[in-house]
């Protein structure tokens, strides 16, 4: 059984300035021990999408209609008791700016330790021992002397790998990670990245990683949906996803990524910006950005489907998009192009790095 | 899908000619930039509060009244013939001593005679006035030290808030009636001791201001601007600063008045026969005080204050409703454009 | 750094302004234009031009007025506080003989005010938009606007004149008998009034503020409880402003007893202030507005000392 189904979840806002529609019609699944991507832009509804999970969606928002489905049950029909239950101890969340995610007044190992005893019933020392083990295993030195240090006394790294620790302390079964490295500077987050994959092996915990970052994506993950004003516009595999994108949003978000060594004047990037979701552009959100939109594209909103064969995509399938062009209604079709450059394994690419 | 690895180029995705096409549909960019400038926010949120909205009034009246209770001369010239009390203030015996509220006397009369009514507007003089004058005073003067205090920083900013830190180890009240007993009673004495004391408040929140904007903005426009740094404090500061001291002023008017009303209350503020609130209340004290008695004549001691409290009341209410409307917009930089931050 | 440095430090920054303090006591006093010599003089229906010098020169009015200061503080320093003319001995014996009783009514003030602000404000951050909210701001607002010479005459007509639960005047009894006590609820609910009101609005925001941040959403990420959450996690953080809000508020009581004593003719320092000042003794109100002023910079050191204790980041800024 999948560990995770999310089908069809709907979350709104209700604000003085109009309804926010945050997320629309999500649907994903993720296996155990599976490495799963959402990618958008910022304000796509990615970190909703997330805090949904865990049912922290507050005022003025509500999650209107879908289920989540842990190990099959629903959590949308959960009583309050019971979801506490599965935070933090199934589901456990890594938050993206480490320095507010934690507590100033109160010790980074007590704040761990908590989580431990709360779940697990851990007695005071068997759950400094075991905060003592997760913070050594998240690579903070000196971890027993370090238990009774305040957050202010890390650096953002080291922050932020104490949340993480604090978000594996229970051993959950799915990890949430909401851009987790955005806060740190590029080294950092590789070792991050690193440390992510190799704790996912070890304790065969899945992720759901956050992400507006391609490159983290391309990194870690093993499966990915990408958003586009809280609508899913496309998933796939990761290798599917770079090398046979379907979604003009998704060749777009590929093209702006700038090339070292190729000599272009200008960085190009996706026209416009994206639409607040309170007042959503007509037929496909996309279409007053995409250099393919034809009028079709203003009437209808295109469900995602699977683009070999245009019918639905259910959550069982492994590639969908939602562009009119699968549901062969376009008439000029996408005029995009990926070609690829093999790599010549002794020569390094102008301007890449050695790994 | 290639089964090449390696080195991806995407080409065919033309950003120009989303740009240069025709507007496809309605939906445009423009429309979402039609953010109100958050300085119309501010008022509508205001206006929008009723408790606002009956301070104001409560205000207006009783500033109506304070004008308009009796008139007003200037060296001679009569500047405001209005007097609408219906008996003259300070006319004795108009009635029995301590009659009980009738309609001829809706607040009763006083223990020698006075038309209680009449008193509480005229009262509306001094309390009303009193409150504005000190406010104006010791906001104008703090303002001007916090901003030189923060404009200029370093030693000249430590001492001067130095000064400021030894204000505020006295309780305004303490050091107001240190004041008066040096100068003597009266209307400007008090005013003196009031703004003496008012200022510093005033002074801490510009500098707190400057030093707000000194550290997010100063870097920016030292490296981004060169030497304009002035400009962009003052750009950035007034703003920002003006909603908060008003928040302060309209608070400071309650306190201020009432510290004038507790100095008529004992004795030391206007002479006796004043119709000051306070001053009226200690003039009737003996109402109350008097050991083993019942409380027969309420209405001498329980109309003056109850109107200062209805004033401060009513300060305070437009005061909050500024403040929340200021919460209502975040933490976020009022600037002079008055756009977005 | 260690918490105990932290607090000599503290201490060591207090004393210039304690030095201050009693420089602008010494200043405001002397700045009037009055004379002490003509207030002594005045009583004194025979005095000629040369008893006037003459009481110069004894009182040391001729001198700069350095000299003077400087006579004056080394003077108090060993509790001398100067002659009180028509009240009887020296201002320093008042004090001493004053000072428990208005400590003890501001106590009761403190109490109440805590006891009633800090809960409420809980309440009304954790329920906010709604009644109760609501209800608790309006309350809140009535508290702050109420004079308290007023309130407290009202209190005293209503519960002692008129319906006898109280004495009108001060029991003859021991300070901390229960007959005292007793009876300085009236005036501690008086003092009390404004600061809690106060308090419960800081209390509200500081909350409502903290309630906002991510670490609250961590924590309920956790799985912890509401109750936990709120009252471990988001009180500790708000106490913290609470807590530099509740030291000024020291300023509000002593300047509140000044009033609330005269009112009840509680014979605390607050009266004793009020008949100086009536009196016009410049020793006695020097003597006070000092003492006042001390405890005042007591109190926020105070508050400096529990907010190092409560927020870790602040002993390290130093």
């Amino acid at each position: 059984m999948t560990l995770l189904e999310v089908n069809d979840l709907t979350v709104k806002f209700y604000t003085p300035d109009g309804v926010v529609r945050a997320v629309d019609g999500l649907s994903y699944q993720i296996e155990r021990g599976e490495k799963f991507g959402i990618v958008g832009e910022s304000g796509a509804g990615k970190s909703v999408s997330a805090l949904s999970l865990l049912r922290l969606i507050e005022e003025p928002g509500q999650i209107e209609s879908g289920e989540i489905l842990l190990d099959g049950e629903d959590l949308l029909e959960m009583s309050d008791s019971e979801i506490r239950q599965v935070r933090g101890n199934r589901i456990a969340m890594v938050f993206q700016d480490a320095q507010t995610a934690l507590n100033p007044v109160y010790t980074v190992g007590e704040q761990i330790a908590e989580a431990i005893r709360h779940h697990l019933d851990y007695s005071d020392r068997e759950a400094k021992e075991r905060t003592i083990e997760l913070l050594d295993t998240v690579g903070i030195p000196d971890a027993e002397t370090r238990y009774s240090d305040y957050p202010h006394e890390f650096s953002g790294g080291m922050q932020q790998r104490v949340v993480i620790a604090m978000a594996l302390s229970c051993d959950p079964d799915l990890l949430i990670a909401d851009e987790p490295t955005t806060a740190l500077d590029v080294m950092t987050e590789a070792k991050i990245l690193e440390e992510l994959e190799s704790l996912s092996e070890e304790f065969d915990t899945a992720i759901q990683l956050i992400t507006h970052d391609l490159g983290v994506i391309a990194e870690l993950c093993d499966r990915v949906v990408v958003m586009y004003a809280g609508r899913p516009v496309e998933k796939a595999p990761i290798e599917d996803l770079f090398y046979d994108p379907k979604h003009p949003y998704t060749v777009g978000l590929m093209a702006s990524i700038p090339r070292i060594g190729t000599g272009v004047d200008r960085l190009k990037t996706i026209p416009g910006t994206m639409p607040d979701l309170i007042e959503v552009p007509s037929g496909c959100s996309f279409h007053p950005r995409c250099p393919y939109a034809e009028e079709a594209c203003t009437r209808t909103d295109p469900a995602l489907v699977d683009p070999a064969t245009g019918a639905k995509a259910g959550p069982d399938d492994d590639r969908g998009a939602s562009c009119l062009e699968y549901t062969g209604d376009l008439t000029q079709g996408l005029s995009f192009d990926v070609s690829v450059e093999t790599q010549r394994p002794e020569e390094p690419l102008p301007g890449e790095q050695n790994e | 899908m290639s089964t090449q690895r390696g080195r991806i180029t995407i080409t065919g995705f033309d950003a120009d000619a989303v740009e240069n096409r025709d507007e496809l549909s309605e939906w445009s960019d423009d429309k979402q930039t039609e953010i109100e400038s958050r300085w119309r926010m501010v008022v509508r949120e205001i206006i929008r509060d009723r408790l606002a909205l009956i301070g104001g009034s409560i205000v207006l009246l009783m500033l109506f009244v304070a004008i308009f209770s009796k008139s007003i001369e200037i060296a001679g010239v009569t500047v405001q013939p209005i007097s609408i009390t219906p008996y003259d203030p300070g006319e004795t015996l108009v009635a029995d001593p301590h009659a009980a509220p009738s309609l001829t006397h809706p607040m009763g009369t006083d223990r020698i005679g006075r038309d209680m009514l009449s008193r509480v507007m005229v009262g509306t003089r001094f309390s009303v006035t009193i409150g504005l004058v000190v406010t104006t005073l010791a906001g104008t003067f703090g303002v001007i030290y916090g901003g030189i205090s923060g404009y200029f920083g370093g030693k000249v900013d430590a001492l001067l808030m130095r000064l400021v830190d030894m204000v505020f180890a006295f309780p305004g009240l303490v050091l107001a009636i240190v004041i008066v007993t040096m100068l003597g009673r009266g209307y400007w004495q008090l005013v003196v001791a009031f703004a003496a004391t008012g200022w510093a408040t005033y002074a801490r929140l510009i500098r707190g201001e400057i030093l707000k904007v000194k550290q997010n903005e100063y870097v920016l426009a030292a490296k981004a601007l060169g030497g304009r740094d002035r400009r962009v404090l003052f750009r950035h500061v007034v703003p920002n600063a003006i909603a908060p001291v008003i928040v302060q002023a309209t608070l400071s008017i309650g306190t201020v008045v009432i510290g004038v009303a507790a100095l008529g209350f004992l004795g030391i503020g206007f002479t006796g026969s004043t119709a000051e609130w306070g001053t009226m209340i200690n003039a009737e004290r003996s109402t109350i005080v008097s050991a083993g008695g019942t409380w027969d004549t309420w209405w001498v001691t329980v109309f003056p204050g109850a109107m200062l409290f209805v004033f401060v009341m009513a300060m305070n209410m437009i005061g909050d409703a500024v403040n929340d409307a200021l919460d209502a917009q975040g933490g976020e930089d009022l600037d002079a454009a008055g756009g977005g931050g | 750094m260690s918490l105990r440095r932290f607090i000599a430090q503290r201490i060591l920054v207090s004393i210039p302004v304690l030095l201050g303090v009693s420089i602008i006591t010494f200043g405001l006093v002397h700045l009037a234009p009055g004379d002490v010599v003509d207030i002594i003089i005045g009583l004194d229906p025979n005095a000629t031009p040369a008893d006037r010098i003459r009481l110069r020169n004894e009182l040391g009015l001729d001198r700069p007025i350095y000299i003077q200061y400087i006579d004056w503080l080394t003077d108090a320093l060993q509790g001398d506080f100067g002659r009180v003319y028509t009240m009887g001995p020296d201002a320093g014996d008042y004090i001493a003989s004053r000072w428990p009783e208005t400590v003890l009514l501001g106590l009761f003030g403190w109490t109440f005010a805590l006891l009633i602000a800090i809960p409420t404000g809980i309440y009304a951050a954790v329920r906010k938009g709604k009644l109760g909210d609501d209800v608790s701001r309006f309350v809140a607002l009535f508290g702050i606007s109420i004079p308290n010479f007023w309130l407290g005459l009202m209190l005293l007509a209503i519960f002692a004149v008129q319906l006898n639960f109280w004495s009108a005047s001060v029991p003859q009894k021991p300070l901390l008998s229960r007959e005292m006590l007793w009876w300085l609820l009236l005036p501690g609910i008086t003092i009390g009034t404004a600061a809690s009101a106060n308090l419960m609005r800081i209390m509200r925001t500081s909350m409502v503020e903290e309630m906002n941040k991510e670490y609250v959403t961590a924590a309920r990420a956790k799985g912890l409880s509401e109750r936990t959450v709120i009252l471990k996690h988001v009180l500790r953080n708000s106490l913290i402003s609470v807590v530099t809000v509740a030291a000024f508020l020291t300023a509000g009581i002593v300047a509140g007893s000044v009033v609330v004593e005269t009112v009840f003719g509680w014979p605390g320092l607050g009266k004793l202030f009020i008949d100086a000042a009536v009196a016009q003794e410049i020793n006695l109100i020097l003597a006070i507005t000092l003492f006042t002023g001390v405890a005042i910079v007591l109190a926020n050191l105070v508050a400096d000392i529990l907010y190092a204790l409560l927020d870790p980041r602040i002993r390290d800024e130093y």
